[in-house]
């Protein structure tokens, strides 16, 4: 089928439920010609569900989809890609043990001639070569995909996307896993494409890209339209499109001197699963009554630092002492023991069992000891009667505390292991992403919970990838970067320089930064 | 291409389109069909039975001659069909839970009471090793493995509980006791090393309890024919025979000595209150729960599990190695290569169509004992050879397995999702 | 702020060097097992000699070897490869090492074993010949399980397929009188426990092992009950198929050792190595074996490109119960020539230990299935001959060997990272 470039995309009335929930309602979108197209929303709005429509993934329940004025039926990814449309999943789309050819031509591949029709290996690789150097976007064919980095995956992504003629690219969520400076880079990547012709439907709820790049944006909220207005729009008003009301990140921390220092952490170093160095002579102390935040992309070794601080990853060198007792080499449920308490980052796959009780969660690593139970035996009465105590306490809405976890929200999932791990007595609390993906009111609940810690002296050690959130929790901020602590700053340093330390690149002697080369600051 | 849009308002939910309520009858259907576990069992049972009632038709060569003719007189070829079939299953029946003929013929006293139990007293001796067998495979499911390797781990438990009943000269009491934790231990060595090599390696579990299962059978052949070991009085290869002191006492000796349903049935019926009781209230069994259904939750949680994993291993095959001990100290009193017969692999079965609960093992394992009671009774009666009931047992799990699958079958659940579907999407795509 | 420094891509903390390299473990293991070799074999062994010949019978020409002698010497020649493996530049001639190490392992074994023997020769001709025989079985399952894998289904009910493979060519050869047409009805036979399988495991999303599991026990009692039924009443009408035609290529024949198995050979050998081959080139150079590979490693990828996931799984579960069907046929065509209830002895879960042992890969199956079949032909030869090591632990010599390589003993299988994981769109 022979497409007229550049190509015009109008979605109408599209809606699309799953079970009781309506995830797109009555949803309409035009995206002109050579035209980046920004899709805000928070998490949970419904962007997904709506590209997955157009990408064919999922199939509305209503509505229609029009390519150049012409009504159109999108069965499958297939159906997309034959009418010009090119889709760079959240999560990459790419088989690891492939090299970045195999990946390209899957589902296109060039046959040499013959009875055989044996893959063109050499026609599939000239390929992409081509499309990478049309587009300027460098990428070894060769390579094998798992041993590249995040960001070169995603240009093979979307150099994949491109070898099949594709006038309209959507790109879902693609600054998640990126640093500032590989995120300049995509950018750059699509003023290219948009000079080339090309449509982009961009999807994020990061305010500060779609300013700089979308010629229209399109504000979406619990699956409907909230508005399209254009880049020259404040923030803050786009901000209060996407949540539906003023949003305030600003809590009330009152000042607090912080007390002796209860986590030290010196020259620590982890490798992930696949041997790679990921934590890489980390030096950290967070005292008493204090919060230190942790930021930076994902990805950079906060993982699993906070794993190998909990006893869940083996350390390869350094040291971490909690009170001047070592923490290395010890279980973790010992230092759960030592009045640790821990939200995890993935609350559905290392927080809860969801097939679980509420009751059985809210116990999930007491359960041995009183009054829950002792060594060998459990007491249900105990555990159900705190469980209702608990459920009243943290507003945990369910019908009953016998229920399955999984028949929860997400904001009351992670209420249950707030409810959890806040509930005894805790001398240091670890937060890796406690508030990701969870609605507004959820968010506020946890910040005062977390706040209230600090408040009764527990030392706090906040990771979170949402710098907003850290800047507005933290007493001080450690940048962490390819597994190092770049720098300690406070948090009225300018976003700007946090930024530039969460790409890497470390200025001299800044204004408002507290310690020095990832020092603490006693 | 093209595509036809909502017509009737904006398409949202609040369209005001409401269903009119199911009447009486079809809520009351839904209820059945969405309280399954006990419905989709029940129906997958009767066509499991109906599956071999074909596979009984097929194999009989005068109704096959039959068919031949079915468009002639297609009666004759129903009718005979209805009574071999009847009178398979009617055997069937007699076999496995009791036959009224007999029960009359006792009344009568023409017949020794122990006649109108003897099937029941099969029954529950086939159950007796499926009980500990199920209950090996389920409570490594609940942990979070397959233990595929139940058949072999009941080969060690029947060989250490031969051995120490026709090795060790033991008083009474405490022969029956060394051979019967002999069994349990041995079996327990035999689920260590896949939980050991799970833990320690992440070898999976699979593979290594299904390349053990081989071991521990060929193991068994070597062993029976060693000096030691073998019936120095018999030329094939069989072990010398258990001693008296170390078998399983059989209940209703007092009532006739055909009964054979023994001590193990009660050992088995103890073994499933010790595992409920440890999968609801032992920290053990919170802890394999978890692991089971989150590894990484139960880890982050602070539980070992690896230790939990090599744990589970052993306890299942402790249990399997209970169920080796209950054939080679009841009914096969000496080793032979096909000493435990199946009782491993449908252990599996068992476990699966119990759901891998505790007490719905024990329903399992009382349903396949009587379809093998009944079996052996529906082909010494009926010319319906064994395997028929192997066939129903796999069938019967499948189907529980694929719940799906039975609605599909009957129908009706899909029939009524479609027609609501149809009253309510009245609009686009 | 002044000119911005970007931090350094090396790693600032020094990684503890590792000493325990792929090479020293598997040359201190090969070392150890060498010096063991040497001595034990060495002193179990008499001093009579050990015979070799090429031949397939044990007249003939022959390589005498004192016993104690070529225990020990082959032993420690195993333990210098071992050594080697230590040498600074050992990882070019890894396989090398390993592969000559562990001939010499099993060198000192025969000598040991043949001098303590009435009939001290070993005729090696024989022995590879049964050991490719034994093999054939084993290479029809690996690639059945291979190709199924491969997309991401596990397919534990080999067993069963060989299973109906059996029971349907001994029908349908006796019936219509041709093997052929026995063969063809094996591949329909296996095809239909793959339907059961690729229908549950697919479309109702039923696990996989618990299918796989229940299907080799429903594929055992059909069988065994249409066995009773039908054939062991009427075994002449039902059950007596005639063995698949060997053919001889004239001169080739008579090369020593490949000659026998090659040239003198049967339509099993032949469709076993042309699959080997075919399905080699099937998955790593055409559209079909790209396809499969992305499905079984990561299906949502294959789905976004528009490659059909179930469809794709379908055809591989069905084709490879195709090819396991007809590994059944070798069961009662050519092994035996009538069925028997469960004469498939758990071959088929050798063929899946053929699978991990060749780590998915259809030549290193076939690899594996010579390897398991040698060891076979070996405890059948010794017991033959009245060796004094019992051939039953030969015979576990396979399934050791599997699960040493799944718990990563002798280096690591990988298994395609969606296997055995239902698809689910959306």
């Amino acid at each position: 089928m022979e497409r007229r470039v550049p190509l015009r995309l109008e979605l109408h009335g599209i809606t699309r439920r799953f079970g009781e929930v309506v995830a797109n309602d009555g949803i309409d979108l035009t995206v002109e010609p050579g035209e980046i197209h920004a899709l805000l929303g928070e998490n949970g709005a419904g962007k997904s569900t709506l590209v997955n429509v157009l990408y064919g993934m999922l199939q509305p329940d209503s509505g229609q989809i029009l390519i150049d004025g012409e009504p159109v039926r999108i069965h499958g990814p297939r159906d997309a890609i034959a009418a010009g449309i090119g889709m760079v999943h959240q999560h990459f789309m790419l088989v690891p043990v492939f090299t970045v050819t195999e990946n390209v031509m899957l589902g296109a591949e060039p046959a040499r001639g013959g009875p055989a029709r044996l893959l063109d290996r050499q026609r599939a690789r000239a390929r992409v070569v081509e499309v990478s150097g049309r587009y300027s976007l460098a990428v070894d064919p060769d390579a094998t995909v798992e041993d590249l980095p995040v960001g070169v995956q995603q240009r093979a992504e979307i150099v994949k996307a491109l070898a099949r003629e594709v006038d309209l690219l959507i790109l879902d969520e693609p600054t998640a896993v990126l640093t500032p400076q590989e995120t300049d880079d995509l950018l750059e990547v699509m003023r290219t494409l948009k000079a080339a012709g090309k449509s982009i439907v961009f999807i994020t709820h990061k305010l500060r890209e779609v300013t700089a790049i979308a010629d229209r944006i399109t504000v979406v909220r619990n699956g409907r339209v909230v508005g399209t207005t254009g880049p020259e729009e404040s923030e803050d008003a786009l901000a209060a499109m996407m949540v539906g009301r003023t949003v305030s990140l600003q809590v009330s921390k009152p000042p607090q001197p912080p007390g002796e220092p209860v986590l030290s952490v010196a020259g620590l170093a982890v490798n992930d699963e696949r041997g790679h160095r990921v934590v890489d002579g980390v030096d950290l102390t967070v005292h008493a009554g204090e919060v230190l935040g942790i930021a930076g992309v994902q990805g950079n070794g906060q993982t699993e630092l906070v794993e190998a601080v909990m006893g869940l990853r083996p350390v390869l060198t350094g040291t971490v002492h909690m009170k001047g007792t070592p923490l290395v080499g010890r279980r973790t449920k010992d230092i759960l023991r030592m009045h640790v308490g821990y939200i995890p980052e993935d609350r559905s796959v290392d927080g809860l069992v969801k097939e679980f009780t509420i009751a059985e969660n809210l116990v999930l690593n007491m359960y041995d000891t009183t009054p829950y139970g002792s060594r060998w035996i459990l007491r249900p009465a105990a555990i159900a009667s705190s469980a209702a105590e608990r459920v009243e306490r943290f507003d945990i809405r369910t019908t009953s505390p016998q229920a399955a976890v999984a028949t929860l929200s997400g904001g009351n999932q992670q209420k249950v292991i707030v409810a959890r791990e806040l509930t005894r007595p805790l001398t240091m609390l670890v937060a890796a992403q406690p508030t990701r993906g969870l609605d507004v009111g959820s968010i506020e609940f946890i910040h005062r919970q977390i706040l209230h810690e600090r408040e009764v002296g527990t030392a706090v050690l906040l990771v979170s990838s949402e710098l907003d959130e850290v800047i507005a929790l933290a007493d001080r901020i450690a940048v962490m970067y390819r597994g190092r602590i770049l720098d300690v700053v406070n948090p009225q340093t300018p976003r700007e320089q946090i930024g530039l330390l969460m790409a890497g690149v470390r200025g001299d002697s800044a204004p408002g930064q507290v310690g020095g080369d990832g020092a603490d600051a006693t | 291409m093209s595509t036809t849009t909502s017509t009737t308002g904006g398409g949202g939910p609040r369209g005001g389109r409401h269903a009119p309520p199911p009447p009486f009858a079809l809520r009351f259907l839904q209820q059945l069909w969405s309280a399954n576990t006990v419905t989709v069992t029940v129906l997958a049972i009767v066509l499991a039975l109906l599956v071999g009632a074909i596979l009984i038709i097929i194999a009989d060569p005068q109704l096959r001659t039959m068919y031949g003719y079915f468009f002639a007189r297609p009666t004759d070829a129903l009718g005979a069909s209805w009574d071999r079939v009847a009178d398979a299953y009617a055997n069937l029946f007699r076999g496995a839970i009791v036959d009224p003929g007999v029960v009359a013929r006792v009344i009568e006293g023409e017949l020794p009471p122990a006649r109108a139990f003897a099937p029941i007293s099969e029954t529950l001796r086939f159950a007796t090793p499926l009980v500990f067998t199920g209950l090996a495979f389920a409570i490594a499911f609940r942990g979070g493995l397959f233990n595929i390797g139940v058949q072999g781990q009941a080969i060690l438990g029947a060989i250490g509980a031969a051995l120490v009943g026709f090795l060790l000269p033991l008083p009474v009491v405490l022969h029956l006791v060394a051979a019967v934790l002999a069994g349990a231990l041995l079996g327990a060595t035999w689920g260590f090393i896949p939980g050991f090599l799970k833990a320690r390696t992440g070898a999976h579990e699979v593979i290594v309890t299904i390349m053990l299962n081989w071991v521990g059978l060929i193991f068994l052949g070597w062993l029976i024919v060693q000096a030691w070991v073998a019936d120095p009085t018999r030329a094939d290869a069989i072990s010398r025979p258990v001693d008296e002191s170390a078998r399983l006492p059989r209940l209703l000796a007092w009532l006739g000595p055909g009964l054979r349903v023994d001590l193990g049935i009660v050992l088995a019926v103890l073994a499933v209150v010790a595992v409920a009781w440890l999968l609801r209230r032992a920290t053990f069994g919170f802890e394999l729960r978890a692991v089971g259904l989150s590894p990484d939750a139960a880890r982050v949680a602070g539980m070992s599990v690896t230790g939990t994993y090599v744990m589970v291993m052993v306890v299942a095959g402790a249990l399997a190695g209970l169920g080796g001990m209950t054939m080679v100290l009841g009914p096969a009193l000496a080793l032979t290569p096909a000493v435990i017969g199946n009782v491993g692999f449908d252990g599996i079965l068992v476990g699966l169509l119990g759901r891998a609960k505790p007490w719905g093992v024990f329903a399992a394992a009382l349903l396949f004992g009587a379809l093998q009671a009944g079996g052996n009774r529906m082909q010494v009666s009926s010319g319906v050879s064994l395997e028929l009931v192997q066939v129903i047992q796999a069938l019967i799990v499948v189907f529980v397995a694929a719940p799906a699958l039975v609605k599909a079958i009957f129908a009706l659940r899909a029939a009524r999702a479609r027609s609501i579907a149809a009253a309510d999407g009245g609009h686009g795509w | 702020m002044t000119a911005p420094d970007t931090v350094p891509a090396t790693a600032a903390v020094a990684e503890p060097a590792r000493f325990w390299t792929r090479e020293r473990k598997a040359g201190t293991g090969l070392g150890v097992t060498g010096l063991v070799a040497a001595a034990l074999f060495g002193a179990l062994a008499s001093d009579r000699p050990a015979a070799f010949t090429l031949a397939e019978t044990t007249a003939g020409d022959t390589v005498e070897i004192n016993g104690t002698l070529g225990a020990v010497v082959f032993g420690l020649l195993a333990a210098v490869a071992g050594a080697a493996l230590w040498a600074p530049r050992a990882r070019r001639w890894f396989v090398l090492l390993l592969a000559a190490g562990i001939v010499a392992v099993v060198v000192s074994f025969l000598c040991w074993q043949l001098s303590r023997s009435p009939q001290n020769v070993l005729p090696l001709g024989n022995v590879i010949r049964s050991s490719v025989i034994f093999a054939l079985p084993l290479i029809f399952g690996g690639l059945a399980g291979t190709i199924g894998e491969r997309s991401g289904v596990i397919n534990i009910a080999i067993e069963g397929q060989f299973i109906m493979g059996a029971f349907f060519a001994a029908l349908v050869a006796t019936v219509a009188a041709s093997v052929w047409f026995g063969i063809v009805a094996a591949a329909i036979g296996g095809l239909l426990i793959a339907a059961l399988l690729a229908m549950l495991a697919i479309r109702f999303v039923v696990d996989q092992i618990v299918v796989g599991v229940v299907l080799i026990v429903f594929a055992l009692g059909v069988t065994g009950f249409l066995f009773e039924q039908l054939m062991a009443p009427a075994p002449t009408r039902y059950n007596a198929p005639s063995r698949v035609p060997t053919w001889e290529v004239p001169a080739l024949s008579d090369i020593p050792l490949v000659g026998p198995v090659l040239f003198r050979a049967n339509i099993f050998v032949y469709l076993a190595l042309a699959l080997v081959v075919l399905v080699y080139v099937g998955l790593f150079h055409t559209r079909w074996g790209l396809r499969t590979r992305a499905v079984g490693e990561h299906p949502a990828a294959a789905d976004t490109v528009g490659v059909k996931v179930l469809g794709l799984r379908y055809l591989n579960v069905l084709l490879a119960g195709a090819i396991a069907g007809v590994g059944g046929a070798y069961f009662t065509l050519l092994a035996t020539t009538n069925f028997n209830k469960g004469m498939t002895a758990g071959l088929g879960f050798i063929a899946l230990a053929t699978m991990i042992f060749g780590r998915w890969n259809p030549v290193g199956v076939l690899l594996a299935a010579v390897f398991f079949g040698f060891s076979r032909a070996l405890a059948v030869y010794l017991g033959s001959i009245g060796s004094p090591i019992p051939s039953q632990f030969l015979n576990m010599l396979p399934y050791l060997a599997t699960i040493a390589v799944v718990a990563g003993l002798v280096g690591r299988a990988r298994p395609p990272a969606a296997d055995g994981k239902p698809y689910i769109k959306g």
